[in-house]
């Protein structure tokens, strides 16, 4: 390589620093959404850089779906405490007392409204304009075609015939009032660079990625880890101690588990490297219908 | 085992990124090439190929074959009219560099996603049918590559397995084709054709054995050896204010993104477009300060004395500066469904700057399937024209030619918000008689009526090739 030519990641990096910063010049009201997840941990380490040696200027907001894996929750208060991050916590307070969760509704019904809605509702409250996500445009068919500034209409839906034509980095920011942008500085990468760069940076990530003997129960052919006593006592019975780890973090009785003996970044990249299966099949939620991601994601879903 | 992880991981991280267009028409089996190359350079994971096989199943439309053109065309809606519809970028790596292909349809209505999804691109693959050769939306995918500036173009002639691996059936099309980019005098610094069949596989990851006649690269083997460091323009000092970064009292730094040129602490620097002078202080990242920064990395500049500076301006090395003007002629595609109204004030953004703008004048709309200057008063959807635009406040900017990042803008309708159209900058308003400017920028000169004998054509035509070269002037010497 060139003496003036950037490495792939040092070029993604300096992609999603700009397009950062490109929302905290433009938008009144930003907010960066913050899952807990590999991505996201990415994500925020990047807003860190683009204004270093300044603080970020926007907070950050967790949607709680109340079912998250309790280590995730524990990481993230650790590290928002840690940091000094300006950290807001949602969830939707009504489906929430009225019991609404996988074992019981469905995970259609409690993707809906523990994340979907709860998002949509949390955007509203604090009416923001701008909402950062860690989505990539390699984990999914119809997230390949989506821009890296993506419009939402006055009801949050994507409208993936008509969006705006995205060029150079040339971002358009224009709303009217009650309208918003998704933005996702990490359109760009891949899952191995996510890794590369966590590994690169020392990045601290939710040690469930990380293999260990857990209490798992097989579940339509998914490993899913007993985290707590909601799940039914008749699948708790036949939990077995196995030694896996979580490619994708999301609320625990949706996200299957994969035996595994990596228990370093490094051991990770390797299995990653040589594995058959991607990461998002050990996301329940997407073998719903066919498209569903797409349909959440018209919906409002991130 | 360990040791093994470590070097790939070395390896990887010193990896560079190519951004790659892929252009053809609707059954030029692109998105089956594209299959492809995610499939051949075993980067798919066996989960998406088994859901591919179910898909196939139900929609596949490739006889016996795997259908590789599932994987690209990912939207429902897509699926059910068989063509794709937007661009849709996919991911790919090998043992030498990292790649992102922009995949876009060829299909007339949709001009404008072709645009989208090349102005980023490094270089662009043209599909061509080995059957039916070059063909007008080959001579239209080609102008809008050219537009865009991208240096480098592959001329992929596919199911090469359905003319018989014929030899003289790859080189009539590439003549015809290199006969056309002359007569359109196209700018195409790197030209590579090669015969292909993306169905069987010939000539994409491997050279293939049933084409022993070409004795050119892979498909594959193109890609991950073409030169694109020299791509980026490391001599004009570029730096748009982005972000004015004032954490405390003491510290007031410029943050943004180097669009071009080479930048040291102690350089001297120019605001514009205040023309107030200063040098440069430190380079700060959260990495620690740096001793020199490039395009098109991230950074926060600070400077050694206190001048006002605010997002929207630029700094700029005082021996190379950029045009500043209110008026400039521009190619212009139009991107909305809603024709262009000259009464209308747009949004003009162009680097971190937006103001606003409206088109002066219409000298003429380039009819691309022919190549011809055609007269316009109004542009529509993918209509292509030179214009001339008025901006209320002073725009910083250089020749899209010269400079990529800040010869770029889009256009926004003040009612819709809608990126209406987008931008490639040619000159600033000024030109005497003997010399014009054609649609893509080029100078052209006509020599007819000069004193200069044409025994002297041959080395004029050397110097402006040097031009071009070195300095990035484009010139053409005519004699009409």
């Amino acid at each position: 390589m060139k003496e003036y030519q950037l490495s792939h990641l040092k070029t993604l990096e300096a992609e999603a620093i700009h397009i950062i910063r490109e929302v905290a010049a433009e938008f009144r009201n930003p907010v960066m959404l913050y899952s807990i997840g590999k991505d996201s941990s990415v994500m925020v380490r990047l807003a860190e850089k683009a204004f270093y040696p300044g603080k970020v200027p926007f907070p950050l907001m967790h949607i709680d779906s109340k079912w998250k894996f309790r280590e995730m929750i524990e990481f993230r208060d650790a590290y928002a405490k840690k940091y000094h991050w300006n950290l807001i916590v949602e969830y939707n307070k009504e489906a929430y007392e009225a019991g609404v969760g996988p074992f019981t509704h469905g995970s259609r019904v409690h993707t809906d409204l523990m994340k979907t809605q709860a998002l949509l509702m949390a955007l509203r409250k604090h009416k923001f304009d701008a909402a950062f996500g860690g989505a990539r445009r390699d984990e999914e068919k119809s997230r390949a075609k989506e821009r890296i500034f993506s419009f939402r209409n006055q009801f949050q839906q994507w409208d993936p015939k008509n969006q705006r034509p995205e060029l150079w980095d040339i971002y358009n920011t224009r709303i009217h009032e009650g309208e918003s942008i998704r933005v996702f500085p990490l359109s760009n990468w891949t899952e191995l660079d996510v890794w590369q760069y966590i590994r690169q940076e020392h990045i601290p990530i939710v040690p469930l990625y990380f293999a260990k003997e857990r209490p798992v129960v097989e579940v339509n052919g998914n490993l899913i880890m007993v985290d707590d006593d909601r799940m039914p006592e008749e699948l708790r019975r036949r939990a077995e101690m196995r030694k896996v780890r979580f490619r994708t973090l999301g609320c625990y009785p949706l996200t299957g588990a994969v035996e595994s003996e990596a228990d370093t970044i490094e051991k990770i990249i390797e299995e990653m490297m040589t594995t058959t299966r991607s990461e998002r099949t050990t996301r329940v939620i997407d073998f719903d219908q066919e498209g569903s991601m797409e349909q959440k994601k018209r919906e409002g879903y991130f | 085992m360990a040791r093994n992880i470590e070097e790939f991981l070395a390896q990887d991280e010193r990896k560079d990124l190519l951004r790659f267009l892929t252009a053809g028409s609707v059954d030029d089996g692109k998105s089956t090439l594209i299959g492809r190359l995610l499939f051949d350079s075993k980067k798919l994971y066996e989960d998406q190929l088994d859901a591919l096989e179910r898909d196939s199943k139900r929609c596949g439309n490739a006889g016996d074959h795997i259908d590789y053109a599932l994987l690209c065309d990912g939207l429902k809606a897509e699926r059910e009219q068989g063509i794709t519809i937007d661009v849709a970028y996919r991911y790919f790596a090998t043992n030498r560099r990292k790649f992102i292909i922009a995949d876009t349809p060829g299909h007339e209505q949709y001009t404008r996603n072709m645009i989208t999804g090349g102005s980023t691109a490094n270089l662009a693959v043209i599909l061509v049918d080995a059957r039916t050769g070059v063909i007008t939306q080959t001579r239209r995918h080609s102008y809008l590559v050219s537009l865009l500036g991208i240096r480098h173009i592959v001329l992929a002639v596919n199911k090469m397995d359905l003319v018989d691996y014929s030899e003289e059936r790859f080189r009539e099309i590439v003549g015809e084709y290199k006969a056309w980019i002359e007569e359109q005098h196209m700018d195409v610094p790197d030209l590579q054709c090669i015969p292909l069949s993306a169905l069987e596989g010939d000539n994409v990851v491997e050279r293939s054995a049933r084409m022993p006649w070409y004795d050119g690269p892979s498909l594959l083997h193109h890609l991950e050896t073409v030169p694109i460091d020299r791509d980026i323009n490391l001599h004009d000092f570029r730096f748009p204010v982005q972000y004015v970064l004032r954490p405390d009292a003491d510290f007031r730094g410029y943050s943004g993104k180097i669009a071009s040129g080479i930048v040291r602490p102690g350089d001297p620097v120019v605001a514009i477009p205040s023309g107030r002078t200063s040098r440069i202080a430190r380079i700060v990242t959260y990495d620690g300060d740096l001793k020199e920064a490039f395009a098109p990395q991230s950074v926060t500049l600070t400077l050694e004395d206190e001048i006002d500076l605010s997002r929207g301006e630029m700094l700029v090395h005082p021996d190379a500066l950029p045009h500043v003007g209110h008026r400039f002629r521009t190619m212009m595609v139009w991107m909305d469904e809603h024709p262009l109204d000259r009464a209308k004030a747009f949004y003009l953004k162009h680097t971190t700057h937006t103001a606003r703008a409206h088109v002066e004048k219409i000298h003429h709309r380039v009819e691309i399937n022919v190549g011809e200057a055609v007269e316009a008063d109004g542009m529509k959807l993918n209509e292509i024209a030179l214009v001339s635009l008025v901006v209320d406040e002073p725009l910083i900017f250089d020749s899209y030619r010269k400079n990529r990042q800040t010869g770029a803008f889009i256009l926004i309708d003040p009612v819709t918000n809608f990126t209406s159209a987008v931008g490639m900058i040619v000159a600033p308003e000024a030109e005497s008689d003997s010399v014009s400017e054609l649609e893509s920028g080029r100078i052209v000169v006509d020599l007819s009526g000069s004193d200069i004998g044409p025994e002297h054509d041959e080395a004029i035509a050397a110097f402006c090739r040097m031009l071009w070269e070195k300095a990035g002037i484009d010139i053409k010497c005519v004699r009409k």
